[in-house]
């Protein structure tokens, strides 16, 4: 009996220290995580906007580009296969340009995820890739890291080059391909051109400022009617932060 | 007591950075040495963020072992370091967070380095509490160094510059740190890829091996006593 007492009052004594040194961890993480909340998110927002800066230079529009989004419909022309969103510039409370994302599915290693900027006008404002698998060396220099070759698609649009040249060099296109590499290069042009058709088709959608459709709007099931981007409702002005 | 403290000191050290060298002698902690040391800025900043992992768990488990039950001191390792990687990674995400978006998932995987746990079961639990924070602080060191210098390998060869992306570590200092050695160097993908980190390592472990070899030929008395079975 004596022994099952201390047998007992081992397991008690153990388990209370497991339990406290779980807690004396979970209690420093949880202290640092409140700490440093703020700073990530703050990052976190920084570094998207450069991102997005490096394709609609800040100078272009005046309102908070992560503030002025909108949650569109998966689209085949996206390839997405979620919800994704758009950021809207606008300048003035003129509509200047849109940059939503795109994925590229035939990379050579899997998708390719894009950030497309496109100008009111139907221009590209730029394309970016943001995560791919590509051959480090080869297909990878799609990446703006690596080559310059993404800013190609700079000022194009559907009519410059038309159609039949919207594609890369060896498909008797205008895009140059990577030595080697063609089938990641040629993913990326058909899927910058779907964009800039989804673009199209869908201009007025992607300004829209239907009331309460603003941030992560609700309004995915319902069709949405074309209607003159309109001026009055900007929540964005307001809520400039920072 | 001053010299056999000092004694214990340099003998840390030593084995930390040399004779018992984590990715040299160890082989520790290779999957995180091998996928990040592509620059010497990527290799630094592992190096730095594992070596305060090092520092931090030796320290507290030293500072423990009086209460620390055998039978539960490996689930009290794990906590512990664990809790210290993501305190780590969270205060690189908030500080440092350019280069925390490049090391990626290796910075929450440096709970799996066992060099870390090994140091607390075989040092920190054994040892006082400046040893063992000296212990990690050497262990880690010794890493870094390897990290660097393997990361500075294939950095030269594969991209033919050193000090590439040093901003994302120093800020707008680092951008003047970067050397370019040839504007148009081809690159070599070889060093940049996987297999160019095992082969670079071989070649670290093959130089450091000749090295002691060199030293224990000046040496012949002791490395008879310390190697009896080579002949």
């Amino acid at each position: 009996m004596a022994i099952l007492f201390t047998y007992k009052k081992n397991i008690l004594i153990t388990t209370s220290l497991l339990m406290l040194f779980s807690v004396i961890g979970a209690a420093m993480v949880g202290l640092t995580f409140t700490q440093t909340a703020d700073d990530i998110k703050h990052n976190e927002k920084l570094t998207l906007l450069r991102q997005l800066n490096t394709i609609i230079p800040a100078e272009a529009y005046d309102n908070d580009l992560l503030l002025d989004t909108k949650t569109i419909k998966p689209s085949p022309l996206l390839g997405t296969s979620e919800a994704s969103l758009v950021y809207r510039a606008r300048k003035d409370t003129q509509n200047v340009a849109v940059i939503f994302s795109s994925i590229a599915p035939n990379g050579y290693n899997g998708p390719i995820e894009l950030l497309v900027g496109v100008y009111t006008n139907g221009r590209l404002a730029g394309v970016r890739v943001i995560k791919h698998r590509e051959t480090p060396g080869l297909g990878d220099a799609v990446s703006i890291t690596h080559s310059d070759w993404i800013l190609g698609f700079n000022d194009k649009s559907l009519s410059n080059p038309d159609e039949k040249h919207w594609k890369v060099k060896r498909d008797g296109g205008i895009f140059d391909q990577f030595t080697g590499a063609t089938i990641t290069p040629r993913a990326v042009v058909s899927a910058v051109h779907d964009a800039l058709l989804y673009f199209d088709k869908n201009q007025a959608i992607l300004f829209s400022n239907k009331p309460g459709a603003i941030n992560h709007s609700d309004n995915l099931g319902k069709t949405v009617k074309p209607k003159q981007p309109n001026s009055n409702s900007q929540p964005d002005q307001k809520n400039h932060d920072r | 007591m001053t010299d056999s403290s000092l004694a214990e000191t340099l003998n840390i050290s030593k084995s930390g950075l040399w004779k018992n060298n984590v990715a040299l002698v160890q082989l520790l902690g290779l999957c995180p040495l091998l996928a990040v040391t592509g620059t010497v800025i990527n290799g630094l900043g592992l190096g730095i963020a594992t070596l305060m992992t090092l520092v931090f768990s030796n320290s507290i488990v030293s500072l423990i072992r009086p209460w620390l039950k055998s039978e539960i001191r490996i689930p009290v390792f794990v906590l512990i370091i664990a809790s210290i990687v993501t305190t780590i990674e969270l205060i690189m995400n908030a500080w440092f967070h350019d280069l925390y978006l490049v090391l990626g998932i290796f910075i929450p995987l440096i709970v799996t380095n066992c060099s870390i746990i090994a140091r607390a079961e075989a040092y920190a639990s054994k040892n006082n509490i400046v040893n063992s924070a000296l212990d990690g602080f050497m262990m880690g060191l010794g890493f870094t160094l390897v990290l660097v210098v393997l990361g500075g390998m294939r950095e030269l060869i594969g991209f033919g510059t050193l000090f590439a992306n040093a901003q994302l570590m120093f800020g707008s200092m680092g951008e003047s740190m970067t050397i370019t050695f040839s504007e148009n160097y081809p690159g070599f993908l070889l060093a940049v890829l996987p297999p160019g980190a095992f082969i670079g390592l071989g070649l670290l472990i093959a130089v450091k091996n000749i090295i002691d070899k060199r030293q224990s030929a000046k040496q012949p008395v002791i490395i008879a006593n310390a190697d009896p079975v080579v002949s």
